[in-house]
């Protein structure tokens, strides 16, 4: 049951995204001014030949825009089905040590010097490393609980420290490969794009309408798992989905861009104090805020600095969504 | 046509192997309002526990309606019997409208929504349970009999012929207490089989009209309210003497302490 004042806030979050989209164009560490962005977009459109401006705006700018955007949707959303399916406020996209596996991944790809053609290997060999501890969190938690909440958690914690020990293990055998390791673990689109979408995007659009189409079992499971089973909810079923949806949309986004903090625990906060905790409005709002917080994130982390030097986003999105979230939890005290 | 609503046959319950429930057999007749009773830890929340499908039998089998409910899917269980819990969980900020519409969840498809249906439903539910006015506020703003009232709209809004209740009145007032009851006894004569959890005795043989006495996990006793309601079994049970006088209006059996000598 949408109000007009939600259908309202909606159809304004969801005009920003193409209005976002198409401002961040302008923004760059080389120089082009607005006219020669718009005769390159309409080269583009026109089927032109390729000019330098066009593959500036199209390639390297466009791409990493739709990057972030999709980085910022993903892990909002799945933050905020790891906030209702664990009934913490404070978890985020991270908990279940995801991000551990995704930069264990890396580390190892960096570590290892492991290459394939095109940029995709060390997006893939996160990936890999999300996956994988994604399926020994599952495991662990189903071993010791039945996938409770307290035995995700738990699980999440061990294979993390875990994790952390290996990559630290990775950085200690190539010395070579540290600054490289902790720079990706960071956070960063520099670089990056259309290739990118692609890897994410098989695993973002199955994320994405997992969790989307269970929305209402995870407004019921609030209930706690026996009232939800009681009024017929296929509660273990429905949570594993729900955590390997969630799950998908985190490994999708860390395996691109990094570990991007805080969008993923602050957006999904923040649109439920808005919106209420309605789980299909929730998502579908924290979806489009956390793309846009997290693409003029990243047009400010690339602008930043001066003489073309870039922040890596997730220091940034750090820097200031800590603060924030302090703010946040003093107002909700006072409230 | 007094058909078995539910049929429980050497019935074996409990928690990691470990039965609370040993040997309970019981069957309810469609249309009967039905009490189970019985001292602390002698099983009663097990028993709705078993019968509402979430706790699977360590032996012995539950039917409802005929089927055996470990052979039910969720949503089919979930058609044929609905259960108000003890306690419900804080839920801030959820509507008190979208609480009672998920009592419709077991005639949703996974791709459709809540229709006009369902809410017309809902709607009605809570216009039942005299609680519509509080539609839209919020779950965490209610007061505890506010709330049992969304709380049984959302079991009505189930369409269940079978209503389980595990001491839904343990947080109410004598009032609340009293419209919940009544309440139950009018779903009770528009044909809803009820089977209610009570821990108040006297309230239990005022409105059930058939009285179940668990004891250590067993049934200890079963039977018509005013066979059953007596000082001598109510002693045995509870293993403190209690006299039973008739109710001074209904005549109905009701239970008083007497001081240990």
């Amino acid at each position: 049951m949408t109000g007009p004042r939600h259908t309202r806030a909606w159809l304004l979050l969801a005009a920003a995204v193409p209005l976002s989209v198409y401002a961040a164009l302008f923004f760059g560490s080389y120089p082009l001014p607005a006219g020669a962005i718009h005769e390159a977009l309409a080269a583009w459109l026109r089927g032109g030949p390729e000019t330098q401006d066009l593959v500036i705006v199209r390639d390297i700018r466009l791409g990493r825009i739709l990057l972030s955007f999709l980085t910022g949707s993903a892990l909002a959303v799945s933050g905020g089905v790891f906030q209702g399916l664990l009934r913490n406020p404070l978890a985020d996209p991270f908990t279940l040590g995801i991000s551990s596996g995704a930069a264990c991944g890396a580390a190892l790809a960096l570590g290892l010097g492991w290459t394939l053609p095109g940029p995709s290997a060390l997006p893939l060999a996160a990936l890999a490393g999300a996956f994988a501890a994604m399926g020994m969190v599952l495991g662990l938690s189903r071993l010791a609980g039945d996938f409770s909440r307290e035995s995700l958690v738990l699980g999440g914690i061990v294979v993390s420290t875990f994790l952390g020990a290996a990559i630290a293990l990775i950085k200690s055998l190539n010395e070579e490969s540290v600054s490289a390791i902790v720079f990706w673990i960071m956070g960063s689109f520099q670089g990056r794009g259309f290739d990118h979408v692609g890897v994410m995007l098989p695993y973002l659009a199955f994320g994405g309408a997992t969790v989307f189409l269970l929305a209402r079992e995870l407004d019921i499971l609030a209930l706690g798992t026996e009232q939800a089973a009681q009024v017929g909810v296929a509660v273990k079923r429905v949570r594993v989905a729900l955590l390997v949806g969630a799950g998908m949309l985190t490994a999708a986004a860390v395996s691109v861009s990094g570990i991007i903090g805080f969008v993923g625990l602050v957006v999904p906060h923040l649109v439920r104090m808005l919106v209420g905790p309605d789980s299909r409005r929730l998502l579908l709002f924290s979806a489009l805020g956390g793309g846009i917080l997290l693409l003029w994130s990243d047009v400010l982390a690339r602008t930043i600095l001066a003489h073309g030097a870039e922040l890596p986003v997730g220091v940034l999105t750090a820097l200031f969504g800590g603060p924030f979230f302090c703010l946040i939890m003093a107002r909700r005290r006072t409230a | 046509m007094s058909a078995a609503m539910i049929e429980i046959a050497g019935l074996a319950a409990g928690y990691d192997g470990r039965a609370v429930l040993r040997g309970v057999s019981l069957s309810v007749v469609a249309g009967e309002f039905t009490g189970i009773l019985g001292p602390n830890g002698s099983g009663k929340t097990t028993l709705v526990r078993a019968v509402s499908g979430v706790l699977p039998p360590l032996s012995g089998s539950i039917r409802i309606g005929g089927d055996d409910i470990a052979a039910l899917t969720p949503k089919a269980r979930a058609g044929r019997c609905a259960t108000v819990a003890q306690k419900t969980p804080a839920l801030p900020g959820v509507h008190a409208l979208s609480l009672v519409l998920m009592g419709r969840y077991p005639y949703v498809s996974l791709l459709g929504g809540y229709g006009r249906a369902d809410v017309e439903r809902a709607r009605a539910a809570m216009d039942e349970t005299r609680s519509l006015h509080l539609r839209d506020r919020a779950a965490d703003t209610l007061s505890g009999g506010e709330l049992q009232r969304v709380v049984m709209a959302k079991a009505l809004a189930q369409d269940t012929e079978l209503l389980l209740l595990d001491e839904a009145a343990s947080n109410l007032d004598v009032a609340r207490t009293v419209d919940l009851y009544e309440l139950l006894r009018a779903r009770n004569a528009a044909g809803t089989t009820i089977l209610t959890v009570a821990h108040d005795l006297n309230l239990a043989a005022l409105y059930c009209r058939r009285l179940v006495f668990l004891k250590n996990g067993s049934v200890a006793a079963d039977g018509p309210t005013r066979d059953v309601f007596t000082a001598q079994t109510l002693s045995d049970i509870y293993e403190t003497p209690l006299a039973v006088a008739p109710h001074p209006l209904t005549g109905a059996p009701q239970a008083h302490l007497v001081p240990r000598p």
